[in-house]
C-alpha cells in the first residue's frame, strides 16, 4: 500500500497525462502581456494598407497613384505592374491554382486587393488608400455556382480554355474540377433497388472563421546581412518560410518566420495572403520593416471563407431502416480563385468521411468545384478538411430518412452504427476508422438527457400548440458524428509537396528541467501546458519544469503547423516518441550508474529501479545530471532527442450531442434549453482544456447554425462585412453546456490520443440545426437552409401555415 | 497635433496626439500599453475595453482628445502591488481564457462590473459582459470566473471587517 501511495504521489507531482493542469500561458495573457502581431514594433517601421475593389467583377481601366504619393507620410504605392517584374503579381494557392496578389487587369470579387499603400503610420496609409484613383468597367457578376457553370461569362481569363486544372479536366470555363470517390455504379444500383430512398438538397452556407484577432504580419528585410524576418499570424510558420523562399528566391536559411501569440485561428490563418507578399516586397523596396494588419472588414471580405457547399444527397434503406447506399453530389462554390486549404490530393478535403458513423455498404461522392465572383478561401473553419460539411450532410440525411421511414431518428442511428467489433473499419469511401464504440456513447447520451421523457414532453407540447395553449415548440437535435483528424500519413497527405508529418525536439538540461520545441503553433489550444504534460509522463520530469516553444523557424524543428486538429495526433505523437528516445538513452545511463545491465532496470514513473530491488534507483533528474557531468562508456554526453512523426493513419474522434431548443413560432426566436455533449477523443491529456475546447467549438457551431454567414447580394456586394451583421454569439444567447466523455484510445497513436478541438464544431452544427428542424417535424418540415436566424425560422413557421 | 493630459493607471501623462487619433492607438502606440487589443473597430467586440472615468468604454471608438483630463485604467493597471488581481487569478483557475486576445478587455470590463455590482447573479454577469466577445471559450468559464471572483472579493471584504 505504501508503495502504491508513493507511486501515486510521484505521478501526481509530474502533472502529466490526465491532469487538469492550470495553464502556464495565462499569467501573461491575463495581465496584458501577450505578444500578438500588432504588438510587434520595430524602429522605423512603416504601415501597409490595401486599396480594395468595390466591384465584384470589373475590368481595371487605369490606376492613378500620383495623388496618393503626395499624401503626407505616404512612402510608396505598389500595383500589379510593380510586382510583375518580380513575378509576384500572382501567387500559387494551396489548392494548385494561382491567385492575384494585386489586381492584374481585372477584379474578381468585392474587397480584392488592387494596390498596396505604404506609409509612415496607419493613418497616413489610410489617407493614401483614399487618394488612389482606380477606374473600373463593370462586368457581369456571377454569385450563383449553378448559373456560373452555364454562363458564357468567363471569370478566369488567365486560364487556358479547355486545359486541365490541377485536379484534372475542366468541363466549362468556370469549372475547377470534378473529384470523385466510391463506386458510382454499385451505389446507383443499390439506390435503384432500394425499398426506401430519401432525396434532398442540403446547403451548408458560406461563413468565415473570424478569429478575434485578424490576420497580419511584419516583414523586415535586413539588406546588410541579407536576412528576411517575417512575423505573422501563421498557423503553419514553417510552410510559410518554404513558400516565401520559393516565391522570393531568397534562400530558405536566410528567412526566419516567427508566429508570435496568435489571437485565435480557426483555419483563417492557414493560407498565404496578398498582404504577406506585399509587405515583404515593400520591406525589400523601402529597406524598412513593414507592418500590415487587416481590419475586420478586410478580414471578412477577403481572407479565407469557409463552407459554401450545395450537397445533393440520396440515401437508400430497407423498410426497417437499414441503410443500403449513400450518394452525394456537391456543387462547391470556391469563389474567384481555388485557394482551399486542403492536402494536395484532396480538392474536397476529407469530405468523403460523409458516411459518418454508419455502416453503409455502397457510397459515391462527386464534388464539382466552381468559380464565382466571391472571395477565395475554403478553409477548414474549426474542423478537419471539409469534415463539418460531411457531418452536416449525413446527419441531415439521417433525419430526413427518419421522416421518410416514420422512424425515431435516435433508433435509426443506432441500428446503422458501425459496431465495436467492426473496428478497424474500412468505409465504402475508403477510410480506415481506427477505433470507436458508438453504441456505448449513444446510450449514455440518451440516458443522460432522458430522451424518452423529452420525446413525451415534445409530443405534449405539440398537442398544446394545436390547442392554442402555447406558441412555443420544442426541438430535440440529435447528432452522432465521426471526425477524421491528424493529417496525415505522408504517403497521401501533403501541402505544396511538404509531407504532413510533425516534429518535436527535446533538450533535457543538466539540473533536470527541459525545453521542447515543436513544429506546431498554439492559437489558444494551450500547447505550452498540454505538450509538457505528455512529456512529463514520458520522461518523468514535472510538467512545471518543462518549457514548450513553438513558432520560430530558426529554433523549432520543421512541422506542418496547427489546424485540422492535427497537433495532438501528429505533434503530440512526435513528443511522446522523442520522450521515449530520451528514456532509452537514460536507461543506459541509469544502468551504468546503478552498476547493472541495461535490461536489469525498469521504468517507474520518474525513475529507473533495479528489478527486484526498488530501493536501488536513479531518478530522471539524477540521470540528466550524469549525462552532462560524467563520462559514460559507449554513450555520448548530453540528453537530447528529436522525433519526426509520420502517423500511420488518421485518428477518428467521435461524439454524441443532444440539443434541446425552445422556438417561438411568432418571432422566430430560439433558446437553447439544454445541450449535452459527449466526446470521445481517445486518451485525455488535460480534461480542463478539453472541456474548454468543447465549450468554444459548440459556441462557434451555435454561431454558424443560428445566424452567422457571409452573404452576397446579386451584384456581389458583401452584406455581412462587419460584426454588426456577421453574427458572433455573446454571453447572452450562449447557453451553458454539459460535457461528458467516453474514452476509446486510438490503437496507433503512441499515447492513444485523437484530438478534440474541432469535434464540437463538427458535431455541434448538425445538433443545433437538427433541433430547429425537429421542432417543426410534426408540422411537415423536411429541410430548411442554415443559418436559422429569427427571420428564417419565422419564414419556416409561416410557410408551414403556423401563423394562422 | 494636440496636447492632452490624462491619468493612466494612476500616472499623470501629457502627450501629443493627432486630433483624429483613436484612444486605442494612443494607448497602444504612444504609451506602449498593448494589453488592450483591436478586434473590430466598430465597438462590437470589446477587445479594446478600458476604464475611462469609472465606466467601461471601447477605446477603438473614442478619440484620444475626448480623454482629456480623464482617469483611465487599462489591464496593465488592474493588478495590485501585491500581485495579480483576484479576477486575473480566477480567469486562470476556471480556464476563462484560451487565445487570450479578448482577455484584457474581458477582465477590465469585469473589474468595473464587480465595482458597480459586487454581488451579481449569473444573469447579471451575462448581461453585463455581453459587450465583450470571445471566440474561444463559449463564455461558460468566463462567467464562472467572474462569479468566483465576486465571491472571493466579498469573502475578503468580510474577513477585513
Amino acid at each position: 500500500m505504501k508503495d502504491f501511495e508513493d507511486r501515486e504521489q510521484r505521478t501526481a507531482a509530474l502533472k502529466g497525462l490526465g491532469c487538469s493542469r492550470k495553464r502556464v500561458e495565462d499569467a501573461r495573457f491575463t495581465q496584458g502581456k501577450g505578444n500578438y502581431i500588432d504588438d510587434v514594433t520595430l524602429p522605423g517601421m512603416l504601415f501597409g494598407d490595401f486599396v480594395r475593389s468595390p466591384h465584384a467583377h470589373a475590368r481595371i481601366k487605369s490606376i492613378d497613384t500620383e495623388a496618393a504619393m503626395k499624401v503626407p507620410g505616404v512612402v510608396a504605392v505598389l500595383t500589379a505592374a510593380d510586382l510583375e517584374p518580380l513575378g509576384l503579381h500572382w501567387m500559387p494557392t494551396l489548392a494548385g491554382d494561382k491567385q492575384m496578389v494585386l489586381a492584374d487587369g481585372k477584379v474578381l470579387f468585392q474587397g480584392q486587393e488592387v494596390a498596396y499603400v505604404v506609409a509612415e503610420d496607419r493613418y497616413a496609409a489610410a489617407d493614401g488608400v483614399e487618394a488612389v484613383e482606380v477606374e473600373y468597367e463593370d462586368l457581369e457578376v456571377i454569385t450563383d455556382p449553378f448559373k456560373s457553370l452555364e454562363s458564357d461569362v468567363v471569370l478566369r481569363e488567365d486560364l487556358e480554355a479547355g486545359a486541365d486544372g490541377a485536379h484534372g479536366p475542366r468541363r466549362h470555363h468556370n469549372h475547377i474540377f470534378l473529384w470523385e470517390e466510391g463506386d458510382k455504379d454499385a451505389t446507383a444500383q443499390a439506390i435503384g433497388e432500394a425499398e426506401v430512398v430519401a432525396e434532398e438538397m442540403v446547403y451548408y452556407h458560406r461563413t468565415h472563421p473570424c478569429p478575434l484577432e485578424t490576420c497580419g504580419c511584419v516583414a523586415s528585410m535586413d539588406k546588410i546581412n541579407g536576412k528576411l524576418t517575417l512575423w505573422g499570424t501563421f498557423q503553419a510558420p514553417h510552410v510559410v518560410r518554404t513558400v516565401a523562399s520559393l516565391l522570393s528566391g531568397i534562400e530558405e536559411h536566410n528567412i526566419r518566420v516567427i508566429s508570435p501569440d496568435i489571437g485565435g485561428g480557426f483555419g483563417n490563418k492557414v493560407g498565404v495572403y496578398p498582404g504577406y507578399i506585399c509587405s515583404i516586397v515593400a520591406s525589400i523596396v523601402t529597406g524598412k520593416p513593414v507592418k500590415w494588419v487587416e481590419d475586420r472588414m478586410d478580414n471578412l471580405m477577403s481572407t479565407a471563407f469557409a463552407r459554401d457547399y450545395w450537397m445533393k444527397g440520396k440515401i437508400a434503406a430497407t423498410k426497417e431502416g437499414k441503410i443500403t447506399a449513400l450518394d452525394c453530389h456537391v456543387t462547391a462554390d470556391h469563389g474567384a480563385f481555388d485557394a482551399c486549404a486542403d492536402p494536395t490530393k484532396f480538392p474536397a478535403g476529407f469530405f468523403h468521411i460523409c458516411t459518418g458513423s454508419y455502416d453503409i455498404p455502397a457510397a459515391y461522392v462527386g464534388v464539382d468545384g466552381v468559380y464565382t465572383n466571391k472571395a477565395p478561401g475554403g478553409v477548414a473553419y474549426r474542423c478537419s478538411f471539409r469534415v463539418t460539411e460531411a457531418a452536416y450532410f449525413i446527419e441531415r440525411m439521417i433525419e430526413i430518412l427518419a421522416i421518410e421511414l416514420g422512424m425515431d431518428a435516435a433508433e435509426l442511428r443506432r441500428i446503422n452504427f458501425i459496431k465495436p467489433e467492426q473496428f478497424p473499419y474500412t468505409s465504402a469511401l475508403g477510410w480506415e476508422y481506427d477505433s470507436g464504440d458508438y453504441h456505448t456513447a449513444w446510450d449514455k447520451a440518451l440516458k443522460a438527457v432522458d430522451y424518452d421523457g423529452l420525446r413525451r414532453e415534445q409530443a405534449e407540447r405539440v398537442e398544446a400548440f394545436r390547442r392554442g395553449e402555447t406558441r412555443k415548440l420544442l426541438g430535440i437535435g440529435l447528432t452522432h458524428f465521426t471526425e477524421i483528424v491528424g493529417a496525415g500519413p505522408v504517403k497521401n497527405c501533403d501541402i505544396l509537396g511538404m509531407g504532413m508529418f510533425d516534429s518535436c525536439e527535446i533538450r533535457i538540461h543538466p539540473t533536470g528541467s527541459a525545453i521542447a520545441r515543436l513544429g506546431t503553433i498554439s492559437q489558444g489550444q494551450g500547447h505550452a501546458t498540454t505538450f509538457a504534460q505528455i512529456l512529463a509522463s514520458e520522461v518523468g520530469l514535472p510538467a512545471d519544469s518543462i518549457t514548450i516553444e513553438e513558432g520560430d523557424t530558426d529554433t523549432a524543428p520543421y512541422g506542418l503547423g496547427t489546424y485540422g486538429s492535427r497537433s495532438t495526433p501528429v505533434a503530440g505523437a512526435a513528443t511522446a516518441m522523442a520522450g521515449r528516445k530520451i528514456r532509452a538513452k537514460a536507461q543506459m545511463i541509469a544502468a551504468y550508474l546503478l552498476e547493472v545491465h541495461d535490461d536489469d532496470v525498469e521504468w517507474d514513473v520518474d525513475r529507473f529501479v533495479v528489478k527486484g530491488a526498488p530501493e536501488r534507483f536513479k531518478t530522471m533528474k539524477d540521470v540528466a545530471y550524469a549525462a552532462y557531468n560524467q563520462p559514460i562508456p559507449g554513450v555520448e554526453p548530453g540528453l537530447e532527442a528529436v522525433s519526426y512523426y509520420d502517423p500511420p493513419n488518421m485518428t477518428y474522434p467521435f461524439g454524441a450531442y443532444i440539443c434541446v431548443m425552445e422556438i417561438d413560432v411568432d418571432t422566430g426566436e430560439w433558446e437553447v434549453r439544454q445541450f449535452y455533449a459527449l466526446d470521445d477523443c481517445g486518451t485525455r491529456i488535460n480534461p480542463m482544456v478539453i472541456e474548454g475546447q468543447v465549450h468554444g467549438g459548440l459556441t462557434e457551431a451555435l454561431a454558424i447554425a443560428m445566424g452567422q454567414e457571409i452573404a452576397y447580394d446579386k451584384i456581389g456586394n458583401v452584406k455581412t462585412g462587419t460584426l454588426m451583421d456577421f453574427f458572433l454569439p455573446t454571453t447572452w444567447e450562449t447557453p451553458n453546456y454539459t460535457s461528458d466523455y467516453t474514452e476509446t484510445p486510438s490503437p496507433h497513436h503512441p499515447i492513444g490520443a485523437k484530438g478534440v478541438g474541432e469535434s464540437p464544431n463538427v458535431g455541434g452544427v448538425p445538433a443545433f440545426s437538427n433541433a430547429v428542424h425537429d421542432a417543426f417535424r410534426a408540422f411537415g418540415l423536411r429541410q430548411s437552409h442554415m443559418p436559422h436566424d429569427h427571420w428564417r425560422i419565422w419564414k419556416t413557421a409561416n410557410n408551414l401555415g403556423l401563423h394562422g | 497635433m494636440t496636447e492632452i493630459t490624462l491619468t493612466v493607471n494612476g500616472e499623470a501623462r501629457t502627450i501629443e496626439v493627432d486630433p483624429r487619433e483613436l484612444l486605442i492607438h494612443t494607448l497602444r502606440e504612444r504609451l506602449n500599453l498593448t494589453g488592450a487589443h483591436i478586434g473590430c473597430e466598430t465597438s462590437h467586440c470589446g477587445a479594446c475595453t478600458v476604464d475611462l472615468g469609472g465606466k467601461s468604454v471601447k477605446s477603438c471608438t473614442v478619440f484620444a482628445v475626448q480623454a482629456e483630463g480623464a482617469e483611465i485604467t487599462t489591464i496593465e493597471g488592474v493588478a495590485t502591488p501585491e500581485g495579480m488581481h483576484v479576477l486575473q487569478e480566477m480567469f486562470r483557475e476556471h480556464h476563462g481564457l484560451q487565445c487570450g486576445f479578448c482577455t484584457p478587455g474581458m477582465i477590465t470590463r469585469a473589474w468595473r462590473l464587480l465595482q458597480d455590482n459586487p454581488n451579481p447573479s449569473e444573469e447579471e454577469v451575462r448581461f453585463g459582459m455581453s459587450g465583450n466577445l470571445c471566440r474561444c471559450t463559449g463564455y461558460q468559464n468566463i462567467v464562472k470566473a467572474v462569479l468566483a471572483a465576486a465571491d472571493e472579493m466579498n469573502a475578503a471584504k468580510e474577513a477585513a471587517q
